[in-house]
């Protein structure tokens, strides 16, 4: 069953007089389940993929199913609550709200979905414990090391428990041993069932992920399932 | 979002950044605080001279010499020169008046009061003993003027306490004979101190009978002439009376002014009403200026909270849920502002009462459910324009301003 459909996307943007083609003629198929990483060199569109795939934007042409739905017609409202439900973020340069504490931000989703304080207490509490973060409740982002700040954030992107996990260059501002250990929280994710969708400019790091696509002037130059199908 | 997380939210967010917190909270007090001085200042006033007015005496109606173009109170009064003289028996003639209690002719000048060596410039009012029962006085020592024969007056004085105090120091002034201009009289009575009268101290005044005053100061008109109706209902009719009985005694001209109390009250209370509602729209430009800083406030705090609000998108905070989380921000900021305003406003109020304990300086009512409201609105006014924009913000290019 895929959990992403895309076919034709195209997304185009307005720099002074010229058009830059961002994203030409997608077409893109996941699976649930599956653990897909997009590599590519800079501008290639890896980025701009990632963001219309968490529904951050929107496409110029093309539809976009998520999990059977056509989610490029909703209102941003309703996107609103896919993004809510079903979607998790994972940030470079992990995007804490710098005065709420560990435990605050990880409860931070489900205190904007209206989720109550009490379950939201237990579930952070599971959180933390999952996370090894558990005598660092308290602690506000900057008094966190890169990797505590990184498992925070991962904790906060599955909180809700979503289907669909997207990750921009994790490991990016992580030195090579913890960018090791939040990869294994990733892929330990995903092993229990989530989709995992990994952008980095990491070989190695790509490597890891059971399907590689490889973006070049805003459409998908290689498909590592293709190549296994022939 | 939870109401009660979004109110926890925007404290925290406010909390996050204290010095554009406190400076937009200190520009919202001060003003709610401007509004709640300055309209106790104004209404202190206007209550000031009310209480005033009051103290001159209850159910007054005054006869002033010369006509005046308008029937209020008008200061042209004071220089017109006189036509026809108001004499004393213009003045007595007014006691057949039905509704008219008491009468009181009223002649006034200076003149010099000795005693033993000590000479001093003294403000001397010619009048009747009917005088100290309108105006209220009470006397400290002996009695107030005799009310017999207006046209003969007796050789006696009463005398103010800070003149006691000056002529006598510690001797009894009872008795004594004093010179004032050139006559020599004896006093009968000292005034018991009251202070601050409109116009004139009368601590420092010295009473002689009206008809001596006119020898002394060799005039025949009276300066005012009080006259006190039945009651407080009386007072049109006892006004009406007095003008139609001083125009039959001067051959159908109308050449006397009568004012009362309540025209004289109801002038100067919506002079100073006015006062206040002027200088209330002063300080509600400050609320204004106030408002305008709280949004430029949350102008300046959706700049710099972009990425969280992209951020807050990501994590699937709906447009509504955010524009209420800055709207909720803003209420708060204008809220505590208008509480700190309105105790620092009522803290000022009671300085000034401590400072200046004759003078009322209570904010009014309204001024302070006003300047409060208007904090308020304005607060929330302008808090909808950054919210909305904030609700508005691409979560894309929000989250690359990182």
């Amino acid at each position: 069953m895929p959990l992403i459909e895309l076919a034709g996307i195209a997304r185009h943007f307005q720099l002074g007089d010229t058009t830059v083609k961002a994203l030409a003629g997608l077409d893109l198929r996941i699976d649930a389940g599956e653990y897909v990483a997009v590599m590519g060199p800079s501008g290639s569109g890896k980025s701009t993929l990632l963001n219309l795939l968490g529904l951050l934007d929107r496409p110029n042409e093309g539809t976009y199913r998520l999990a059977g739905t056509d989610v490029t017609t909703l209102s941003a409202e309703e996107q609103a609550r896919v993004r809510s439900e079903r979607i998790g973020f994972v940030f470079q340069s992990f995007h804490l709200v710098p005065r709420l504490t560990a435990a605050e931000n990880i409860a931070l989703p489900m205190t904007l979905a209206g989720i109550p304080a009490k379950e939201r207490a237990t579930r952070v509490a599971a959180a933390l414990a999952g996370f090894g973060l558990e005598n660092r409740a308290g602690h506000r982002p900057d008094q966190l090391s890169g990797g505590q700040r990184q498992r925070v954030a991962i904790a906060r992107a599955t909180i809700m428990r979503p289907a669909l996990i997207l990750a921009d260059e994790p490991t990016g501002n992580l030195d090579r041993h913890t960018g090791e250990e939040v990869m294994h929280l990733l892929e330990d994710l995903n092993r229990q069932g989530v989709t995992l969708v990994v952008v980095t400019h990491d070989q190695t790091l790509g490597a890891r992920a059971h399907r590689q696509l490889l973006m070049e002037d805003g459409r998908i130059e290689r498909d590592s399932a293709d190549l296994a199908d022939v | 979002m939870r109401f009660a997380d979004t109110l926890r939210f925007a404290r925290d967010a406010a909390a996050g950044y204290p010095l554009r917190t406190t400076l937009s909270v200190l520009a919202m007090s001060i003003g709610v605080a401007a509004v709640v001085v300055l309209t106790a200042l104004g209404d202190g006033a206007r209550r000031y001279v009310v209480g005033q007015f009051s103290s001159l005496g209850s159910n007054l109606v005054i006869v002033l010499p010369g006509r005046s173009g308008t029937g209020g109170f008008n200061p042209a009064n004071a220089i017109t020169t006189t036509p026809r003289d108001l004499t004393i028996d213009d003045a007595a003639s007014l006691l057949r008046a039905p509704g008219v209690r008491r009468v009181a002719p009223l002649a006034v000048g200076t003149s010099e009061i000795s005693f033993g060596g000590r000479l001093r410039e003294v403000m001397v009012a010619g009048t009747s003993g009917s005088y100290f029962a309108i105006r209220g006085f009470e006397m400290a020592q002996g009695s107030a003027l005799p009310d017999d024969d207006w046209n003969r007056g007796a050789s006696v004085v009463v005398i103010g306490d800070k003149i006691r105090q000056e002529m006598f120091g510690s001797e009894p002034a009872i008795g004594q004979l004093v010179r004032v201009g050139d006559r020599r009289v004896r006093v009968v009575g000292v005034l018991k101190t009251v202070g601050q009268g409109l116009g004139m101290n009368t601590d420092e005044v010295v009473f002689i009978p009206v008809a001596m005053a006119q020898a002394l100061f060799n005039s025949n008109t009276l300066f005012r002439v009080l006259v006190e109706a039945k009651s407080r209902e009386a007072i049109p009719d006892a006004k009406e009376q007095v003008l139609d009985i001083i125009k039959q005694r001067h051959r159908g001209e109308e050449d006397v002014t009568v004012i009362t109390q309540d025209a004289v009250l109801a002038t100067f209370d919506k002079l100073l009403g006015a006062l206040t509602m002027g200088v209330a729209g002063i300080a509600a430009i400050s609320l204004a200026v106030a408002g305008i800083l709280v949004m430029n406030v949350m102008l300046v705090a959706v700049t710099q909270r972009t990425a969280e609000i992209g951020l807050l998108k990501a994590l699937g905070a709906s447009g509504g849920a955010i524009r209420l989380a800055f709207l909720a921000e803003a209420a708060m900021l204008s809220a505590v502002g208008a509480l700190v305003g309105y105790l620092l406003g009522q803290v000022g109020a009671f300085a000034l009462r401590q400072a200046f304990p004759v003078f009322p300086a209570y904010p009014p009512d309204w001024a302070v459910i006003a300047g409060l409201s208007t904090a308020l609105g304005t607060g929330l006014l302008f808090g909808v324009m950054p919210a909305r924009r904030a609700a508005q913000l691409d979560p894309v290019q929000a989250l690359m301003k990182h």
